[in-house]
């Protein structure tokens, strides 16, 4: 029997560019799935055909049980979705808001009224309840919108880049609520740039890329898969980096990558502890001092550039070894949808975020804009 | 931050075949009506400007044409043209309520809210719907304030309560019908701004090649049908003749809607009403993604 979110065989294209190209997903009931992909590789897309937003070219979806295509209507009714942008009203107040959000779930009006106090409470909006929603911060109104996204407590929940834009502080809350919310049994889909959001939060992680799911599995099967561990270590001197680069290219498993500005290397390695002391002994023989050393299993960070080898892309054009130099290849957004003005919520593009568990490499975001 | 999903209600069982009731339709319009009146209340700047081009273009015509547009029955005579012009103004009044409803629906097409909107188990139409019963309250309360500055410059209802609340009811209908050219104006365009100007531009012939402000006896022949077969200038008699506002000798031009002005009006209304009502929900279905 197929989970409360099923699809099979998506596709859907906007003019040349295939936004979904077959993709198939089955969430068991009380589960998380977090679609993981860069910016453009359809999950938008994704979320919008599920959400009765989009229809598919072809392939078919079920959410609750029901069609999305030939039972929009009810499928709505099972169904909460914070998207990327905050769908909340700036002229009303969040009372309001919510209010409004319930009546148009066709909850009586006083139902509607309750359940709004009663979310304006639970999200720590109470005291700005009554205040119009232009004179929220990015993080209350995405609060807000979340809020509005849970009024009937929907079965099954859609979040759209839940913590695109927030502040730590706002995303580590957001990151409980959405826990709390599925340990009710809630089952979620929930998209993100950020590996280290969907390690968090997801019971399993679909990589998508160009419209296509190239990976999936649990965070520790996606990690297992990438094989062996990651030798990392930080250089004190800079003119020592290239001797330290040829014992790990050395010692190592394929060309070390470097993050030049905070003198960082990292290697594939599968020689485990035992590596590590040589590599150690190694660089004690030559007095290059090191700052930090440590072997690591892969993060979904590295899982995701050696699965989708766009650090392979970025590093022909950098120069740099196999690593993490592009764990961050900007990749346009523009071909998901329209362009909808400026939006403050957006993080900026150099800003490190989570799931960055190497320092930010140095980004060059017209370089892979091609991608639409 | 803590929630509580157990005490969290869900909603009521969707109807059989999940088909959406005419009560429901209504209900999920009246919600965004009210939500589109606290945004006017807020933004009381849209409905100040609302009523300064009407008041403007009442001082205007009064005072500037007033006493060199000669009427049929009156002849040259300025406190006749303001009896005259008001049902102009009012029906050209009502009629720029397209412009509002027209940027209000664009500018709910490019944010976020109407995702919210159109992932929620509400009536389809609703969205447009609660925006044109919204710019009826408007245009209602613009309506008032005009026939207040009219009665300052010397217009006056002639022929009792009842004539004229069926005139202000015929001009709500006719504002009513053009809200929902706006709505289908705001779901073609791409930005608010385009929207305003797209939903005034044309009003500007419409209004002019009309009885409104000049007797259609006035005008070139080939173009009196244009203005007597103009579904405005039906309207304009209408309520002119409803107010008593037209002179004693006046005799109307000897074509059908001139002749039978009430019912042209209302069968014009409803006429619009139905064509661009089907065209713009169908456009709002359509507008996906």
């Amino acid at each position: 029997m197929p989970g409360a979110i099923y699809a099979e065989g998506l596709v859907k294209t906007f003019g040349d560019v295939r936004a979904l190209d077959g993709v198939d997903f089955d969430v068991p009931e009380g589960t998380v799935l977090g679609l993981l992909g860069p910016n453009g590789a359809g999950k938008t897309t994704a979320v919008r055909v599920l959400t009765t937003l989009l229809r598919a070219d072809s392939g078919r979806a079920e959410v609750a049980g029901l069609d999305v295509a030939t039972q929009p209507n009810e499928v709505r009714r099972a169904i909460g979705l914070s998207g990327q942008f905050a769908a909340v009203d700036d002229y009303l107040t969040g009372r309001e808001n919510l209010q409004m959000v319930g009546q148009l779930y066709q909850l009586p009006a006083r139902e509607a009224k309750a359940r709004a106090g009663d979310l304006l409470e639970r999200f720590n909006l109470a005291d700005a309840g009554d205040r119009t929603a232009r004179t929220y911060s990015g993080g209350m109104r995405r609060r807000l919108d979340l809020a509005a996204s849970l009024v009937v407590s929907p079965p099954v929940m859609f979040m759209d880049e839940p913590t695109t834009g927030l502040d730590p502080h706002n995303r580590q809350a957001l990151w409980e609520l959405i826990k709390e919310l599925v340990a009710g049994g809630t089952t979620l889909l929930l998209t993100t740039q950020y590996l280290e959001e969907a390690d968090h939060l997801a019971d399993t992680i679909a990589v998508v890329d160009h419209g296509q799911v190239i990976a999936r599995g649990t965070s520790d099967e996606l990690k297992t898969r990438s094989g062996g561990d990651v030798i990392e270590l930080v250089v004190h001197d800079r003119e020592r980096i290239p001797e330290a680069q040829d014992i790990l290219r050395r010692l190592g498993e394929g060309e070390p990558g470097l993050v030049a500005h905070t003198r960082r290397l990292t290697v594939p390695a599968t020689g485990g502890a035992k590596l590590l002391a040589e590599v150690i002994r190694e660089l004690d023989g030559r007095a290059i001092e090191i700052d930090d050393i440590g072997l690591r299993r892969p993060t979904l960070d590295d899982v995701f550039i050696s699965l989708t080898g766009h650090s392979a892309e970025f590093d022909e054009l950098n120069g740099a070894g196999n690593g993490n130099g592009g764990r961050d290849g900007g990749r346009d957004d523009g071909r998901e949808k329209p362009p909808r003005g400026p939006d403050p919520g957006r993080p900026d593009p150099g800003s490190p975020g989570p799931g960055r568990t190497g320092e930010g490499p140095v980004r060059d975001d017209g370089r892979e804009g091609g991608a639409a | 931050m803590s929630i509580d999903t157990r005490r969290a209600p869900s909603p009521p069982p969707a109807p059989a075949g999940g088909r959406i009731t005419l009560r429901q339709n209504l209900r999920d319009s009246l919600v965004v009506a009210k939500r589109n009146l606290l945004r006017m209340l807020r933004i009381p700047e849209t409905v100040v400007f609302g009523l300064i081009q009407p008041i403007m273009f009442v001082v205007l015509f009064a005072y500037v044409f007033g006493g060199s547009i000669s009427i049929p029955g009156a002849g040259l005579s300025a406190s006749a043209y303001r009896e005259f012009l008001m049902g102009g103004i009012f029906a050209q009044t009502v009629t720029f309520a397209t412009a509002g409803a027209a940027a209000g629906i664009a500018e709910d097409m490019q944010k976020g809210i109407i995702d919210r909107f159109r992932s929620l188990p509400m009536a389809r139409g609703a969205v447009l719907t609660g925006r044109t019963f919204a710019d009826l309250a408007q245009t209602a309360v613009i309506l008032v304030v005009l026939a207040v500055v009219a009665f300052l410059v010397g217009w006056r209802i002639h022929d009792g309560p009842l004539s004229a609340l069926a005139a202000f009811g015929l001009l709500l209908l006719l504002g009513y019908a053009f809200t929902w050219i706006g709505a289908l104006i705001g779901l073609s365009v791409r930005t608010p701004e385009a929207a305003t100007s797209g939903g005034l531009v044309w009003l500007f012939p419409l209004t002019f090649i009309s009885v409104a402000f000049v007797p259609s006896e006035n005008m070139p022949g080939w173009l009196q049908p244009v203005a007597e077969w103009n579904p405005f200038s039906a309207t304009v008699l209408a309520v002119r003749d409803l107010f008593g506002n037209l002179p004693p000798d006046y005799r109307a031009p000897d074509v059908w809607p001139m002749q039978h002005p009430a019912l042209a009006s209302v069968l014009w209304s409803v006429l619009i009403i139905a064509i661009f009502r089907t065209l713009a929900v169908r456009k709002y279905q359509r507008a996906t993604g």
